[in-house]
């Protein structure tokens, strides 16, 4: 369980969370909502890279607010970045190493990269750099995190860059990971169905809590009255 | 026959590691003598008259053989400056090892290695250079000049590197390029304390068609000091391109400049230059699969180190 508690975030001239209290548990969970509401910052937050002005951050009881990066890595909470980071000279095997110790020969690594529908021999010994595409450098993100596993798994707008022949392989990948705390940034419909949880973030710094059933209804709600508003303004 | 003790077994070992060459022809020299020489009938080498050196000679058509001829400075006080000449015939694929390696205790070991290639039409040169030191204290200075003269569909790739050890070096390389001629020159420089290093390269794209890629990859630690300087002069329809990425950590220093002339409407001539700290998102990335800091930039530098040709 990961458990947030009165969870700020301001910088100089903006609060962007605002006292956030939320409990992930198993299953797949899905944060989402307009742009600017704070989720990639809440993702950053919950890895150790951004440091939050206030508040707790518990996993299974332990306070990890104020552990390192690489501590909370070791402790089993993982992130997939939502712009992969791209290196000089780093092959996709020498990051399937570093993510998994347990990796050592290119066969171990393979398992991965075929996960995210990447033919392995194509991409292990390539360095992740910018001669390969974005959705080549995404999936490779992806794949590394699952070699490295952990805990909490989050996955910070998985679908951007990945084509839509894709789409259903790396849904079911999520429901293989059910077992875990898993928590995705996504827009993505498709994504949504397959949660347990949403968490809608608005304008405001509040975060509703819902379901795909409800969160559908009313989205669908709000297109009826933004057509019906339209058609009056139109008469 | 001077035979190797275990430092001077470990340089050559490090600056010449075999490769998968069946038959190789080999020159050893050690602190101004030739200690080793194999030749076959494919490769001649034969002392120089006038001077310290050696010619090579590689019979046209030879194909998929190797050549090392490593040196090895293991006193100080020594300067040992050394020509040496390949004459490579038409038609060929070789490997060539060369290097250098000084492990001279407190004092100074200078060693200036002269090298140049005739590389016949169509054929193939794989060059790979490394240049190490060992030991604690002393000054030890390597001044290599690397020239080559590449004639009608020759192909020359070069895999330079400076790891570390070397105190201060001063690097030359010069090559002239005729027709569909294709050079491609990979240079790794690591320094470190207070050693400098410059690196000059002039590359002239004469004949039509020809191509240069250089890429120069370079970290500078601590109060080390880094000058690069390129030229590439493109005389006919041409291909030129010079990648100069540098990181720097530390009070180090590193400075780039990089001349291009065209003298031909059809000539294309690219220069890159970037320097900067280690990113740190690269940083973060590796932290957040379990690296601590130290451990991420000495991935992030033995990766960007690792030459890839």
């Amino acid at each position: 369980m990961l458990t947030i508690k009165n969870l700020c975030y301001k910088t100089q001239d903006k609060e962007i969370l605002k006292d956030v209290n939320l409990v992930f548990e198993n299953g797949i969970n899905v944060i989402t909502g307009q742009n600017g509401t704070g989720k990639t910052t809440l993702a950053k937050i919950l890895m150790g890279i951004v440091t939050a002005t206030s508040g707790q951050i518990l996993l299974d009881e332990k306070d990890i607010t104020k552990l390192s990066i690489d501590k909370r890595a070791k402790l089993g909470v993982s992130l997939s970045f939502q712009q992969p980071t791209t290196f000089k000279g780093i092959t996709v095997f020498d990051m399937m190493k570093l993510a998994n110790k347990d990796i050592k020969t290119i066969k171990d690594a393979c398992t991965y990269l075929s996960m995210v529908g990447l033919c392995a021999r194509d991409y292990i010994n390539r360095e992740i750099d910018k001669n390969l595409s974005g959705g080549e450098l995404k999936r490779i993100e992806i794949a590394t995190i699952l070699a490295k596993g952990g805990k909490v798994i989050i996955f910070d707008e998985p679908e951007a860059g990945i084509d839509m022949w894709a789409f259903d392989d790396l849904t079911n990948l999520f429901l293989t990971l059910k077992d875990k705390i898993v928590i995705i940034i996504s827009h993505q419909k498709r994504i949504m169905e397959i949660s347990n949880k949403i968490y809608l973030f608005n304008k405001d710094g509040e975060i509703v809590v819902t379901d795909k059933t409800k969160l559908f209804k009313e989205v669908e709600e709000s297109k009826c009255s933004t057509l019906r508003s339209q058609n009056a303004n139109t008469k | 026959m001077q035979t190797l003790n275990k430092i001077e077994k470990e340089l050559l070992e490090q600056i010449s590691s075999l490769h998968n060459i069946e038959e190789c022809s080999v020159n050893i020299r050690k602190n101004g003598q030739c200690v080793v020489r194999k030749t076959n009938a494919d490769i001649e080498i034969e002392s120089k008259k006038d001077k310290e050196g050696i010619n090579i000679f590689v019979k046209d058509g030879t194909k998929n053989k190797g050549c090392h001829i490593p040196v090895i400075l293991s006193v100080s006080g020594l300067t040992d400056t050394v020509y040496n000449d390949f004459y490579i015939g038409n038609d060929v694929d070789i490997t060539i090892v060369a290097g250098c390696g000084i492990s001279c205790g407190g004092g100074k070991s200078e060693h200036n290695g002269i090298h140049r290639f005739f590389i016949g039409e169509n054929s193939k040169v794989k060059y790979i250079e490394k240049h190490l030191g060992l030991g604690n204290g002393g000054e030890r200075v390597i001044n290599p000049v690397t020239k080559v003269f590449m004639k009608k569909n020759s192909e020359c790739n070069m895999i330079t590197t400076q790891i570390s050890g070397i105190t201060d070096s001063k690097r030359t390389t010069f090559a002239r390029l005729g027709e569909n001629a294709v050079l491609n020159i990979n240079e790794t420089l690591f320094t470190t304390d207070n050693q400098t290093c410059e690196t000059h390269f002039k590359v002239v794209l004469e004949g039509k068609n020809s191509k240069a890629h250089i890429v120069s990859r370079s970290v500078a630690k601590d109060n080390s000091k880094q000058n690069f300087f390129s030229s590439v002069i493109g005389k006919n329809a041409c291909f030129g391109h010079i990648e100069c990425d540098g990181i720097l950590t530390g009070h180090a220093r590193i400075a780039s400049t990089p001349k291009i002339d065209a003298g031909c409407e059809d000539a294309l001539l690219v220069h890159e230059a970037m320097i900067g700290k280690i990113s740190n998102d690269q940083i973060l990335k590796l932290m957040s699969l379990g690296l601590n800091k130290e451990e991420a930039e000495q991935e992030i530098i033995n990766g960007f180190l690792s030459s890839k040709i």
